[in-house]
């Protein structure tokens, strides 16, 4: 049975067998880019006010006021859209740049393991400050 | 995919292409990207110095205060004002606007504009009492 062409898009039957571009996805990250993005105007915001005001302060100064519930909010929050941002952000890099496909890869993964891991250690020291008392 | 066993030659672009307002923005918004990126590990290195104890936490301070951080954090930060200007001049582009290639061009402008009078202010004031 002969497939009408205008059903299935703009690829021919052999590129949507492979399994699309170069990232092998898109539209969801392409959202959480802008996404994140527009999170991270408000946030970066916060995190210069968060430098200037914290400056200079002695580290138990400075773990109580990272402790007050709304920087420690504000940081992990942080935290979280621009490590995620980087990590789409990074991964277009790789996409446009880098066509061997294991290479690719290897790098796309280490990559998405290195904001994870990062991320996840950065929301960990904020938490054991805010609630463990650093 | 393999390499073809005859390298064909391209065809020059960066040799030939005057660089505009719109392409060196753009590979600017890539590499300031990227910097920023590696920079986060100096966000991490303050997070958990400072989840590590006094000691940890006023190495990482006394690191800030050498020539080679301030130089780093300077850095970082005319990179961050950068990407953050010229972000928002895409998700313009991505609501539509913008197109026009004179008000593509203005907008970089106040892209750099405000790169500049950013960092500059946010370094005033950093060292500004109170």
């Amino acid at each position: 049975m002969h497939m009408k062409w205008e059903d299935k898009g703009i690829k021919t039957p052999l590129a949507r067998a492979r399994g699309l571009g170069a990232s092998h996805d898109g539209t969801g990250r392409w959202i959480t880019l802008r996404v994140t993005a527009v999170a991270n105007i408000f946030l970066v915001a916060w995190f210069l006010w968060f430098v200037k005001a914290s400056a200079g302060m002695s580290h138990s100064t400075f773990s109580a006021f990272l402790a007050e519930p709304v920087n420690a909010l504000a940081m992990i929050l942080f935290i979280v859209s621009v490590f995620w941002h980087a990590c789409l952000g990074s991964r277009e890099i790789v996409e446009d740049y880098i066509h061997h496909e294991g290479f690719k890869l290897f790098k796309l993964v280490g990559q998405t393991f290195f904001f994870f891991a990062g991320g996840a250690a950065g929301i960990f020291c904020v938490l054991k400050i805010a609630l463990a008392g650093g | 995919m393999s390499q073809k066993s005859a390298e064909r030659p391209l065809s020059p672009h960066l040799q030939v292409y005057r660089p505009q307002m719109t392409s060196v923005l753009s590979i600017l918004h890539r590499i300031t990207g990227a910097a920023l990126a590696v920079g986060s590990l100096m966000l991490l290195w303050w997070l958990i110095a400072a989840a590590s104890g006094e000691d940890a936490y006023n190495t990482f301070a006394w690191f800030c205060g050498t020539k080679l951080g301030v130089f780093m954090i300077f850095g970082w930060s005319v990179c961050l004002f950068y990407h953050l200007a010229n972000g928002i001049r895409h998700l313009f582009w991505d609501m539509g606007f913008l197109f026009k290639i004179e008000n593509a061009q203005a907008a970089g402008w106040a892209v750099l504009a405000f790169t500049v009078l950013m960092t500059a202010g946010s370094w005033m004031c950093f060292f500004s009492k109170g």
